[in-house]
């Protein structure tokens, strides 16, 4: 299973310019996550000092008990020995071909055979379908291959935490459903913790478990996918829907004066242009190519989420409940109901029928719960408590 | 705050802090010297690249250079009366001096500046951050080999100028002013020792030390923004012109002091 990342209070600046502060977030072990941003706030900073690229000034970043924030130079080598990197443009070495960049890391820290080595390369390369293209050298490619070619490489060593930083700009949008396909597929084969950082809107609607998104220096929330996508946050609905009406401008903050011009002209009729449709809303998650094993973090989120249900907000708890499989409501003790529209902006509580997973999910029912295939993981990290089906 | 704390200081305190960083990536390169694994093959690839770009620049800047010193001496030599220590004087010239300084600018303007632009290049396109990340330590991979190829090409180098130069001071003071062939080569003994070499050698090991570490340095940060790479290669040269000029006074003022001079 993959590691668990616990980010706490991590604040970064570069000089007097302030990047982001006080972010703390979790990423469950074996679970997808996507953190939002517009442009320039900071998310690539954000990966770099996940991994002890960048020192931050405050804060930590816990990854199996080790603080990458602080720790020795021999433990931080240690343990990026954890991670694989797609950074945003691939970041290839540009003096080798594509077959010796993906070789790098075997070569550098396994003592495999070149044969073995071939194989594993060339497996890789499949995956990312740049069979074929092993001697070409970097400079020779194009920015969406390079990206593959950065994935394979970060995919190699098999990494507990993989970590892309915008894996979609530069891709085709068919491109870029098949990245977030073999993200979703790697997920479910070697269960390794993801966060993918983006701005692409259907990325962050289809592929995640957990979203958040980063704006004004700050993690404006993190949390379940259905928390996000249903938000009334005006900053979430704005990023969501790509408008321009909102308090997103073309530079980081919008100043009051062209927020209020803006809005004045759409009241005055103006159509900027932007979508008129609501994509907010909780859509069905990507799922694991037919003949892959399920996802065991899914599962595991399943449980978290639904143990925490009744903490969420009501059109989070309702895109939960509606995304449940027959066999989910059973093993929670849901009965079915008359599905309610699931619109964002139905802020209807829920009905006394769906209010049951408040208390059916008290901590003796969570431990009922039926056993499922995954196994509880051997070491217990008191900051986000696993439910534990295997305890009853 | 932290943030507090870098902010407020004292004018200049920026600078100390990038030499107490030079200093440090020194000191990591330095260690950096015994670690294994040695990177053969990267720094076979380095003395060459840097000895492909340095040699003939090297060879043609050395001949006048011996010539002038040998114009400029030969002239003053001879108001003396003192024509045979004319081969002495030129020796003593180039071997101690030119030899050195002729090596470390080309080592800093040919070799320094390939290197900072190579390394700047890969720290730009994000390929230091990802070899760091996939645990390898770029100093180890990429510092070393480099700082020490520069250092093994610079002692090369003054070989080559030392011998260039002298003779280029021969054909100049024999063949130009008419000096005899015979009193030039017997007065190279007169004043000419062999420490004299040695010393040059070990300015020249030591410039190209401070040349690559100088270059990989700035490479590794250099200035945000696109002309970041163009800047720091600019930087580098600079830097390394003045921290090797006030070397070589150093150098040289030890030397004189704990080796006397011949005959004396
Ligand atoms: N090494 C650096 N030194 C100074 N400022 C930086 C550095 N790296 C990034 N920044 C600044 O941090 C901000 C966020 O950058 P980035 O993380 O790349 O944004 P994005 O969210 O688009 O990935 C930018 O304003 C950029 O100027
Ligand atoms: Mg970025």
């Amino acid at each position: 299973m993959g590691a668990e990342v616990v980010v706490e209070g991590l604040t970064k600046s570069f000089g007097k310019q302030a990047i982001w502060r006080d972010v703390t977030l979790t990423l469950p072990p074996g679970e997808v996550s996507v953190l939002l941003g517009p442009s320039g706030t900071g998310k690539s900073v954000f990966l770099k000092s996940m991994i002890g690229l960048l020192k931050p000034e405050r804060g930590k970043c816990v990854i199996n008990g080790v603080d990458i924030c602080s720790c020795s130079e021999r433990k931080l080598y240690e343990i990026r020995k954890l991670f694989g990197v797609l950074f945003q443009d691939g970041a290839l070495f540009g003096s080798m071909n594509l077959y010796d960049n993906v070789a790098f890391p075997l070569r550098e820290h396994t003592k495999r055979s070149e044969s073995e080595i071939k194989r594993i390369v060339l497996e890789k390369m499949e995956m990312v379908g740049l069979l074929g293209a092993e001697s070409k050298l970097p400079g020779e490619i194009s920015g969406g291959m390079r990206k593959r070619a950065g994935l394979a490489r970060a995919l190699v060593l098999d990494p507990e935490i993989i970590l892309c930083d915008e894996p979609d700009s530069g891709l085709d949008p068919v491109r870029t459903a098949y990245l977030s396909q073999l993200l979703i597929d790697l997920n479910a084969q070697i269960d390794a913790t993801i966060l993918i950082v983006t701005h692409n809107i259907n990325v962050a609607r289809t592929v995640p478990d957990n979203l958040g998104m980063l704006f004004r220096r700050e993690l404006v929330m993190f949390g379940p996918r259905e928390v996000l996508l249903t938000s009334d946050e005006p900053a979430v609905e704005q990023f969501l829907n790509g408008r321009r009406i909102g308090p997103i401008g073309m530079s980081e903050e919008k100043d009051t004066a062209t927020m209020a011009a803006e809005e004045a002209a759409r009241a005055a009729g103006h159509h900027d242009g932007s979508p008129e449709e609501d994509v907010r809303g909780v859509v069905p998650q990507m799922q694991p190519s037919p003949g892959l094993p399920v996802r065991k973090g899914d599962r595991r989120r399943k449980d978290r989420v639904m143990r925490i249900l009744h903490n969420l907000p009501a059109p989070a708890q309702q895109g939960i409940v509606e995304s449940l499989s027959d066999s989910d409501r059973q093993r929670y003790g849901l009965q079915r109901q008359p599905a309610p529209v699931g619109r964002p902006d139905d802020t209807r509580p829920l009905g006394p029928g769906a209010q049951r997973p408040n208390h059916a999910l008290s901590q003796e029912s969570v431990a009922n719960l039926p056993r499922s295939a995954w196994q509880p993981p051997p070491e217990s990290s008191p900051q986000a408590p696993q439910p534990r089906p295997g305890d009853g | 705050m932290t943030s507090t704390r870098t902010q407020a200081g004292f004018p200049g305190v920026g600078m100390l802090r990038e030499t107490g960083r030079l200093f440090a990536l020194g000191l990591d390169v330095v260690r950096g010297f015994f670690q294994r694994p040695f990177q053969v093959r990267e720094f076979i690839q380095q003395c060459w690249f840097i000895a492909s770009v340095t040699i003939m620049p090297t060879a043609l800047v050395a001949v006048p250079f011996g010539a002038v010193i040998a114009l400029q001496l030969g002239s003053l030599v001879t108001q003396f009366g003192a024509e045979s220590f004319m081969g002495a004087a030129s020796v003593l010239a180039v071997i101690q001096q030119a030899a050195p300084l002729v090596t470390a600018l080309l080592v800093a303007g040919a070799g320094g500046s390939a290197i900072c632009a190579d390394i700047g290049a890969r720290t730009i396109r994000e390929e230091i951050d990802a070899m760091e990340v996939l645990g390898v330590s770029a100093v180890q991979r990429l510092v070393v080999p480099r700082v020490l190829a520069s250092m093994l090409v610079a002692v090369l180098l003054n070989g080559l100028v030392s011998v260039v130069g002298v003779l280029g001071g021969y054909f100049f003071n024999v063949v130009l002013q008419g000096g005899t062939p015979g009193a030039y080569l017997a007065s190279f003994n007169a004043l000419a020792q062999l420490p004299d070499l040695w010393i040059s050698e070990l300015k020249a090991l030591i410039f190209g030390f401070i040349a690559g570490v100088v270059a990989a340095y700035r490479g590794l940060n250099p200035p945000p923004g696109p002309k970041g790479v163009g800047e720091a290669v600019n930087q580098s040269v600079v830097i390394t012109f003045l921290l090797l000029f006030f070397v070589n006074f150093v150098l040289t003022t030890i030397y004189l002091t704990i080796v006397p001079a011949k005959g004396s």
